[in-house]
């Protein structure tokens, strides 16, 4: 047996990343040499992705709705010993890779990548019996959109199965999210969890809890909220289920890390220009760029040269996180959820602008999936879309630095010519805060960082 | 030096009026046989009666007219596995799907999708039209107005699906019905309207030919069906 990489193929000279569409293959299925395994879409084309090989389905790393740049592996394969080896000069190398991954036993980030591809497994059954090429009529008979398959996906549900009562029969969103709701109060629907393939379990161990991601010591655990007296006409209500876990993890992050913050001021003119610039194009492609998705993607590529502000402290060791997965804090309305845009150093800003709108959007709606506000490194949050200038967050535990963005907006600035001259302009600026764990990014670490971070800003590419 | 004229042959199948659902059927079967090596590559031209379609990155909110309204001005409703958004097709409009292998040197989605937009200023230069492109709006223009639109697939093995659709003498009321591509600000056009005359399908259909010849570098043996 070999186990071998798929990546994200070249399709063409000025294409740099696809869109996986669909996955005609799951976990498990065997697949023949340059029998389709997924399809990706770019603007106008939709194209099937044979398989490099024959064998079977070992792991599926990028999800449904993902857009990755070309070279990203997309899937893993294992193939027959024997079966086209010379074909795989990859194969080898790669397996004692996997290996090595494993002894992290804290990391969500290990674990991330198959819990995506084991969530997905549930809406494979409506292509499964049409395995082969036969997607058109296949997607005529499910009747339904990327983004209504991508939904029953996150829920479990088998597109096929639901009444569909939008046009000519489509199963729409609201028809998804019925039958989830049916099937909440259905008590027969409950023993739903034996009947799934046997072959999945092996995949995802036991669904990580929210809060449980972080393998806590004993001494870290509890958190007791000291008792407050109410007075007569103060209003008294329990805690909810995510103040409780907001409450416990702030504590906690608090009472591990000795939290140091530096902050810089960052020039946004470069960043207005580039936006001006592309404003059009973007917006042709459906997505509006803020200044939040421009500081994401500067941060991720920082990231990826400072892997100290990237990494976890466990017990004596330091983990160095082998992907950049950034967390966007988003404010709800009763509170706070953190979702995660994985690998957000390979996307290009306006794929990155449409994984952070999109995982931002649905946690608004709460339709985030558990591994979506899993496996994160870093975390972003932006308190200054509410006006505030400059802010110092709190650690996201186990990760060891948290960005805070804050307002921007006309400052007077002093500018210098190159003879010397200097001059009092308006100048679009704000704050850029980093909170770090001293016990691993020291000062020097923390503030280079972020230096790098604003250089970037500060000379934006053009085209990013 | 040489040029090689590398001609490869093209079978044009001219099939009329095809309803959405069998020209769906029928391009998959092609693609196969195509694919199989059992055809040489192969154009369709053809018409669709009303119909509305939507491409793998539809918005649903891109078709603006209900159910009922749809069923009243007899337009069908379709998704397909080609790419992009909404679109329209009914009669009147050329619509040309290319069962190509792109095999083995024009392996390039990019490139295919200029080649095809090229075919098609071609067919519009015919007719004293100048077409352009509109950066990253896939499709051909007079001015502002969209003339074609485009929206491609690729199955494996490089064989090539679904493909262009002109506006001749289209009725083009029908495009209120959706936001054509997904594009609100920009209109449509059809080469009978840019030119203040009727033109006859014939006309384009064989405008079209010898511009995919052209740049397709192929050599048509026509074939009626």
């Amino acid at each position: 047996m070999a186990r071998i990489e798929v990546p994200m193929p070249q399709m063409g000279e000025s294409i740099a990343e696809g869109t996986v569409s669909v996955w005609r293959k799951k976990i498990g299925d065997r697949v023949e040499r340059d029998e389709p395994i997924m399809e990706i879409s770019t603007d106008k084309v939709d194209a099937e992705i044979p398989s490099p090989a024959a064998g079977v389905i070992a792991e599926i790393v990028v999800t449904e709705g993902q857009t990755v740049e070309v070279g990203t592996i997309v899937c893993y394969i294992e193939t027959e010993a024997g079966a086209g080896a010379g074909a795989q000069p990859a194969a080898a190398p790669s397996a004692p890779a996997a290996a090595q991954a494993e002894p992290a036993p804290s990391a969500g980030a290990t674990q991330a990548p198959s819990a995506p591809a084991a969530a997905q497994a549930p809406s494979q059954p409506a292509s499964a019996n049409g395995a082969g090429p036969a997607s058109l009529e296949e997607r005529l008979r499910t009747r339904s959109t990327p983004l209504v398959r991508k939904i029953a996906a996150e829920h479990g549900v088998d597109v096929a199965a639901v009444q569909g009562t939008g046009r000519s029969g489509r199963v729409t969103k609201d028809d998804i999210l019925r039958h989830v709701e049916e099937q909440k109060h259905a008590p027969a629907a409950r023993p739903a969890a034996p009947a799934q393939k046997p072959a999945a379990p092996a995949q995802r161990p036991a669904a990580p809890e929210y809060e449980g991601g972080f393998p806590w010591g004993e001494f870290y655990t509890s958190v007791e909220h000291p008792a407050v007296a109410a007075g007569p006409n103060d209003r008294v209500e329990p805690m909810s289920r995510m103040t409780q876990i907001i409450a416990q993890n702030m504590v906690l992050s608090r009472r591990v890390s000795p939290h140091v913050h530096s902050y810089f001021e960052v020039d946004y003119t470069r960043i207005d220009r580039v936006r001006g610039k592309n404003k059009r194009t973007w917006e042709e492609q459906g997505v509006k760029i803020t200044y939040t998705h421009f500081i994401a993607w500067a941060v991720a590529r920082a990231l990826r040269e400072h892997p100290k502000l990237n990494a976890s402290l466990s017990a004596t060791e330091v983990i160095y996180r082998a992907e950049v997965n950034l967390g966007i804090a988003v404010a709800l309305d009763n509170g706070l959820i953190v979702p995660v845009v994985k690998n957000a150093d390979e996307l290009s800003i306006v794929g990155l602008a449409k994984r952070v709108n999109d995982v931002a959007t649905r946690a608004r709606s709460k339709k985030l999936s558990p591994d979506e506000i899993q496996g994160g490194t870093f975390t972003i949050t932006n308190p200054g879309i509410f006006g505030t200038t400059i802010g110092f967050p709190i650690i996201n535990q186990p990760q060891v630095a948290i960005l805070g963005v804050g307002g921007v907006e006309m400052r007077p600035a002093v500018v210098s010519d190159e003879y010397g001259n200097h001059a009092i302009v308006p100048r679009k600026r704000g704050y850029l805060s980093l909170g770090y764990d001293h016990r691993l990014v020291n000062g020097a670490d923390g503030d280079q960082f972020l230096a790098r971070v604003k250089q970037i800003m500060e000379t934006f590419p053009e085209q990013a | 030096m040489q040029t090689e004229t590398m001609t490869r042959p093209l079978e044009v199948r001219r099939l009329g009026l095809l309803s959405y659902a069998d020209g769906l059927a029928l391009q998959a079967e092609l693609v196969k046989q195509r694919r199989a090596g059992e055809i040489p590559d192969t154009l369709l031209l053809l018409q669709h009666p009303h119909v509305i379609t939507l491409g793998s990155g539809a918005h649903e909110e891109n078709v603006l007219v209900s159910p009922e309204e749809r069923a009243e001005r007899g337009i069908e409703l379709f998704e397909t596995g080609r790419g992009g958004d909404v679109t329209y097709h009914g009669p009147g409009q050329l619509v040309g799907y290319p069962i190509f292998d792109l095999k083995p040197d024009r392996c390039d989605l990019h490139r295919y999708l200029r080649d095809v937009e090229e075919a098609l200023i071609g067919v519009l230069a015919e007719f004293g039209l100048e077409g352009g492109r509109k950066e990253g709006l896939t499709g051909v223009w007079v001015g502002d107005r969209k003339l074609a639109a485009i929206g491609v697939r690729v199955s494996s093995g490089w064989i090539t699906s679904h493909g262009f659709a002109l506006n001749v003498s289209t009725d083009l009321s029908f495009f209120g019905t959706i936001v054509p591509c997904g594009i609100r600000d920009h209109g449509v056009g059809s080469i009978s309207e840019e030119l203040g005359r009727r033109v006859e399908m014939e006309e384009v259909e064989a405008a079209a030919v010898r511009s995919m010849e052209a740049i397709f570098g192929m050599q048509a043996g026509a074939h009626t069906g």
